[in-house]
């Protein structure tokens, strides 16, 4: 039995395996209807998440399987005080698989310890959110063809953004990827990435500027900045509509330029840039559904 | 001039930094076993200037020591057997650890879960840095967050 924790848990031939068969299901859902009939997804979301959630939940649900579960602490027995290798027990009895979100980094990993059935980490505090990286993969692969020879931006905030860690971590194994950095001084992507990019010989570049750098990029993934990650609401304010992508700048990058993000967005991306043809952080949601498809699928060993 | 007489069988611990011995009492939770130890702290040494020592009669099968080199390294073990040296231990920084240093990383699921073992893995060991297993904070900082003392 195999659990999803990191990304970093599947090797890249893994890694391909799971994305044909997510652009499989795409290609033919019906083929994939009936696949999970009569199975059961628990989602033990002890935050808040709609997409996340929602995402998995629609996955099971394509696939003719149910969804059971709670979304948010209160409503669980961890409001009583139970232990997550408790919960995670008396879930194995109820449910065949189960995603978990939790505020604690590490807790999806202690519930796998002690569970019966296959546990995928949904989010664990600012630490992993290995179904977010597979979306952004299998994005990009779909959408570009490959995941090698390019060269992709990442915007915001770089520090505290683990969704930008974890596909860094990711695209590192794959054959001539560049990385540029753009970031305010105070969000930059910390010195152990840098470190570890250096001593593997991948070339990346740091940059503050979002316009002098657009047009080299093949890739632009932008991210928001958080406000819960900051202590001082200054701050947040002062760094919040630091890069705001708009048609001005999209006019700089290069006309097959793909623009992703995680969402939820708030101002930096232009509403008036996602009826450019290059936007596809919509159709990332769309992939993030075929993704934890294919991977439920995988882990259930129904493929 | 103290006098500490000669063990048949155990260790010596020698070339530890000047006041460390207690907590690598601890450490080793000699606290918990009836083994004769002798503990001496503030020894001369040419090499040092001060040094502690410490000594245990026991079976030399009955304890891990390469946890030491998370103190330091340069502890040297000598180990004893029908009252002579007959090993130098070189000391390796263990794979992982379990329940000697604490995660002080307040969202890592061990600052809720009073129960949960503290487990270290050793990331990199060029560099010499454990991570947390659940959370993957780094902890190089040896001096600080040993568990129970």
């Amino acid at each position: 039995m195999r659990h999803l924790m990191s990304p970093m848990d599947f090797t890249t031939e893994e890694l391909d395996a799971l994305f044909d068969l997510a652009a499989d299901i795409e290609k033919h859902p019906d083929t994939y209807a009936h696949k999970c009939d009569g199975k059961k997804l628990a989602t033990c979301f002890y935050e808040p998440s709609t997409r996340t959630r929602l995402s998995f939940e629609s996955a099971m649900l394509g696939l003719g399987g149910s969804v059971l579960g709670f979304s948010d602490a209160n409503s669980s027995s961890a409001a009583k005080g139970e232990s997550v290798s408790d919960t995670i027990r008396t879930v194995s009895c109820f449910a065949d698989i189960c995603a978990m979100r939790h505020p604690k980094e590490g807790a999806p990993m202690v519930a796998a310890t002690h569970s019966r059935i296959p546990v995928i980490n949904a989010g664990d505090g600012g630490h992993q959110h290995p179904t977010q990286t597979l979306t952004d993969l299998l994005t990009i692969r779909s959408l570009k063809g490959r995941l090698n020879n390019f060269t992709i931006g990442l915007c915001g905030d770089l520090k505290f953004g683990r969704t930008v860690h974890s596909l860094i971590e990711a695209l590192k194994r794959y054959d001539n990827v560049k990385f540029v950095f753009i970031s305010p001084e105070e969000l930059r992507v910390p010195d152990y990435i840098t470190e570890m990019l250096s001593e593997l010989d991948i070339p990346y570049e740091e940059h503050i500027s979002l316009e002098d750098t657009i047009d080299h990029l093949d890739l632009l993934y932008m991210t928001r900045v958080q406000r819960e990650r900051f202590f001082n609401e200054e701050d947040y304010i002062r760094l919040k509509d630091f890069y705001i992508l708009d048609k001005k700048k999209m006019k700089l990058a290069k006309p097959d330029m793909l623009v992703l993000h995680p969402l939820p967005r708030v101002n930096e991306i232009s509403v008036e840039v996602d009826e450019d043809p290059r936007a596809v952080y919509f159709k990332q949601v769309q992939y993030g559904v075929y993704v934890r498809m294919a991977l439920i699928l995988t882990l259930l060993e129904l493929v | 001039m103290l006098n500490v007489g000669q063990i048949e069988e155990g260790f010596v611990l020698d070339h530890i930094k000047a006041g460390k011995s207690l907590a690598i009492y601890h450490l080793l939770q000699l606290d918990k076993m009836d083994h004769t130890v002798a503990i001496i702290k503030n020894a001369k040494s040419n090499k040092m200037g001060k040094k502690d020592i410490l000594k245990v009669e026991c079976d030399i099968t009955q304890l891990d020591l390469d946890v030491l080199a998370l103190i330091d390294k340069n502890i040297t073990v000598n180990v004893i057997k029908d009252g002579e040296i007959v090993n130098k231990k070189e000391l390796v920084l263990p794979k992982e650890i379990k329940n000697i240093i604490q995660c002080k990383n307040p969202r890592c699921i061990t600052s809720i879960e009073q129960e949960l073992p503290h487990m270290f893995v050793l990331s990199d060991e060029k560099k010499e840095i454990y991570r947390c297993k659940y959370c993957e904070e780094k902890y190089n900082e040896r001096s600080q967050a040993f568990m129970q003392w």
